[in-house]
């Protein structure tokens, strides 16, 4: 019934739009298109309060500082006390190596593990893809707190299963308190991050393999192109700008990091500083720590410096990487 | 944690509805930051004050003890805290009276009550005000498995070379891990550790008062030795001790498998709740026999009144009670290892607490040497401390350079009065 009809309703609306009346130039007067700036609005209000506002606010407030108990525009100083005074400028540097530390970690362990599971799950002999993919993408969804309380008893001497399991092995010997030493403590907390983390850019990877089109790999095989080469010539290619949007999520997410190394480490950041990036030197600068009382200036100078730096690193992304890419459209 | 919350949501809904119930009523909260001390108020502190005093209701609103300071300045300064401000010892408090939030309280009724050195603490620099009740101080010194020391014949040490004695035998034996103590928190290390045995070498007050003024510095042998004494611990604390956090420390111990533990005397009601063995406590051993002991006696709780405050006259009441013997006597005895401050002798009925409160007979009592003045500016020397005392320990720095790294940090920003 209803498609023998079908034709001729498209057929009218056709000539309709066809015949001179319509084209000519009648004087619409647009209506006021209240509706989008309605619509618009909660969003605007909602971003502009917690998102502009205190941005802005956090910027002024790195040009002030309390001189004889009065809140002073002083310009720069807060900047120069930071890079200038000697200490300031060790535990800010400190933070900014750590934290380059724990994002090249995830850049050359999260990753590349990341995309390799992706490619795996995306094999299509293989069985029980849906289980693995939940076990792998759920640490991602716990909560911090929980990762860093497991993984600091799973690596405890002294109730932690780590030394037990590595026991049954035979590699007790190289079992160390990992977390408390300067060296390893950094390493061993990225790759918790890592661990937690590692679903995501499996997911987004895994997503961008499944939208490849099969016509592309059947043609790569009629190529004689299987297998490793397969990955590396046709799919990677074809993935790089997801891996690019990794990359840059990371960046930004590793230059906010702080929660982590919080319930593991504590504020201090131990030992001896060794875990320190610029979220925790910024929670203790800000909010202050046991004795120490906050200081808001300095926080804002800390938080306005980070803020540069997770800009810089987007507009490099964007301007000098996202620009180059090569997309493939089919 | 959960346990702490629901009995804090069930107090909040208990004393709302109780609230509706008198409109009348006016009702005070106390902030503070000792989450543990929520079912000794609920039970026993506010329904005695609140026998005596009706028409004035207490809300016990405790947060917890990391986030104390940074969450209560906010509040201070917002206007939002609580009537009833609960004291960290020194700077902390001090900052907050001369911002004017505290009220001004050295002409309260019961503050005769309390020494000039329990008052220190919450005073200002020269003496002249005092602006919070002292509540109660803690002890360091070590507490000690008693069962252990019976089993291996080790007499309880009271010289240096004693307690290392001890602590060789215990290791020999293998049977426990000498010492229960982790460098993972920090903290630990400074305050069990530095904080417990320094007194002995820089003579208590004299060597506190002293850096203050700047006669001496960090880096003279009276402040470099508790360093090098703590170096030497490190053979005999657990495997792993990088990595051992306080609260594995309190359980090698309570669960009997360490045989010493540099204590505060805080420990004492969690231990007795939770250890199946006998205890007992000795004070910071001697540099040589003979030689005069000291302890650390810390000024830890105090007590103020918010100015900004509606109810002035009713939050006065509260405080005076908390200056009498009353509050004292029960205080003390709800939470053995805190000690009262008053005055008035307090009769303890905990042997462990009676044995650490027993020192400050033969012992010259100290305060922390960091807390007071010294931890004013950026770096903070009590911070340092902390990550200082770690390293020392762990092995990362010596007890040479640890000095002179705080001392150098001190002289940044600390120029003492000449």
């Amino acid at each position: 019934m209803l498609c023998p009809r079908k034709p001729k309703k498209t057929g009218k609306a056709m000539s309709d739009i066809n015949t001179p009346a319509a084209l000519q130039p009648v004087s619409i007067r647009r209506p006021v298109r209240w509706h989008i700036a309605v619509f618009l609005l909660p969003a605007f209000i909602v971003y502009s309060a917690i998102m502009v506002l205190p941005l802005i606010e956090t910027l002024r407030l790195s040009f002030f500082n309390t001189v004889d108990g009065v809140s002073t525009f002083i310009g720069l100083a807060n900047y120069q006390v930071l890079f200038g005074d000697q200490r300031w400028a060790h535990d800010f540097w400190n933070a900014l190596r750590n934290n380059l530390v724990f994002f090249a970690i995830h850049m050359c362990v999260q990753n590349p593990i990341g995309i390799a599971l992706a490619a795996l799950l995306s094999t299509p002999k293989l069985r029980f893809v849906a289980f693995y993919r939940t076990a792998i993408f759920l640490p991602t969804l716990l909560s911090f707190v929980i990762v860093g309380f497991v993984w600091k008893l799973i690596l405890s001497p002294i109730w932690g299963v780590a030394p037990w399991l590595m026991g049954l092995v035979g590699m007790k010997s190289l079992f160390a308190p990992w977390l408390g030493q300067s060296g390893p403590a950094l390493v061993a907390v990225s790759l918790i991050s890592n661990w937690q983390y590692i679903g995501i850019p499996m997911m987004l990877i895994y997503a961008a393999l499944l939208s490849i089109p099969e016509e592309v790999i059947e043609a790569a095989e009629m190529d004689g192109i299987t297998g490793w080469s397969q990955f590396w010539k046709i799919k990677l290619p074809l993935i790089l700008p997801a891996i690019g949007i990794i990359s840059i999520l990371t960046f930004v997410g590793n230059f906010n990091a702080f929660d982590l190394v919080y319930t593991i480490q504590g504020a201090l950041a131990g030992p001896d500083m060794s875990t320190d990036i610029l979220g925790t030197l910024l929670y203790r600068t800000f909010f202050g720590f046991q004795l120490q009382l906050g200081d808001r200036s300095m926080g804002a100078t800390i938080a306005t410096v980070m803020f540069l730096i997770i800009l810089a690193g987007v507009s490099f992304y964007l301007f000098a990487i996202q620009r180059r890419m090569r997309r493939y459209q089919f | 944690m959960i346990r702490a919350t629901t009995g804090m949501l069930l107090a909040a809904t208990v004393l709302a509805s109780a609230g509706m119930a008198h409109a009348a009523d006016v009702t005070l909260t106390i902030e503070s930051w000792r989450n543990d001390d929520l079912a000794i108020w609920q039970e026993k502190l506010i329904p005695a004050f609140q026998a005596k005093n009706p028409g004035i209701k207490l809300v016990f609103s405790p947060t917890a003890p990391t986030e104390y300071n940074a969450s209560l300045n906010a509040k201070l300064d917002a206007g939002s805290a609580g009537d009833i401000i609960t004291c960290r010892p020194f700077d902390a408090s001090l900052e907050l009276f001369n911002k004017k939030q505290l009220v001004d309280l050295t002409g309260l009724s019961g503050m005769s009550n309390f020494s000039p050195v329990a008052k220190a603490a919450w005073s200002t620099d020269d003496g002249s005000k005092t602006f919070c009740v002292p509540m109660a101080s803690v002890i360091h010194g070590f507490i000690y498995n008693k069962d252990a020391f019976e089993k291996l014949g080790i007499a309880v040490p009271k010289t240096n070379d004693e307690f290392y004695a001890a602590l060789d035998k215990i290791k020999k034996d293998g049977t426990y891990i000498p010492l229960a103590m982790g460098t993972k928190d920090l903290w630990e290390a400074a305050t069990m550790g530095y904080q417990n045995i320094g007194p002995n070498y820089w003579k208590g007050e004299d060597g506190r008062k002293a850096l203050i003024e700047g006669k001496q510095k960090l880096t003279d042998a009276d402040w470099v030795k508790p360093y090098e004494e703590l170096a030497k611990w490190k053979p005999y604390l657990g495997d792993g001790f990088e990595a051992q956090t306080y609260s594995d420390s309190q359980n090698l111990f309570t669960l009997g498998r360490a045989a010493i533990y540099p204590a505060g005397s805080w420990e004492i009601s969690l231990f007795n709740s939770q250890a199946q063995f006998k205890m007992g406590a000795f004070p910071p051993p001697v540099p040589k026999a003979g030689d005069t002991g000291y302890i650390s006696d810390h000024p830890d709780i105090g007590v103020a009144l918010n100015a900004k405050s509606a109810h002035q006259e009713e939050a006065k009441k509260f405080l005076t009670w908390v200056a009498s013997p009353e509050f004292a006597d029960i205080y003390a005895n709800a939470l053995p290892g805190f000690f009262s401050l008053n005055s008035t002798p307090v009769k303890m009925a905990d042997p462990l607490a009676q044995e650490f409160v027993s020192w400050r007979g033969t012992f010259k009592p100290s305060v922390r040497s960091t807390y007071q003045i010294l931890s004013r500016g950026k770096p903070n020397l009590e911070n340092e401390t902390w990550v200082e005392s770690a390293n020392v320990i762990n092995g990362t720095d010596t007890p040479k350079v640890a000095a002179e790294k705080l001392q150098k940090g001190l002289d940044s920003w600390y120029k003492p009065a000449k």
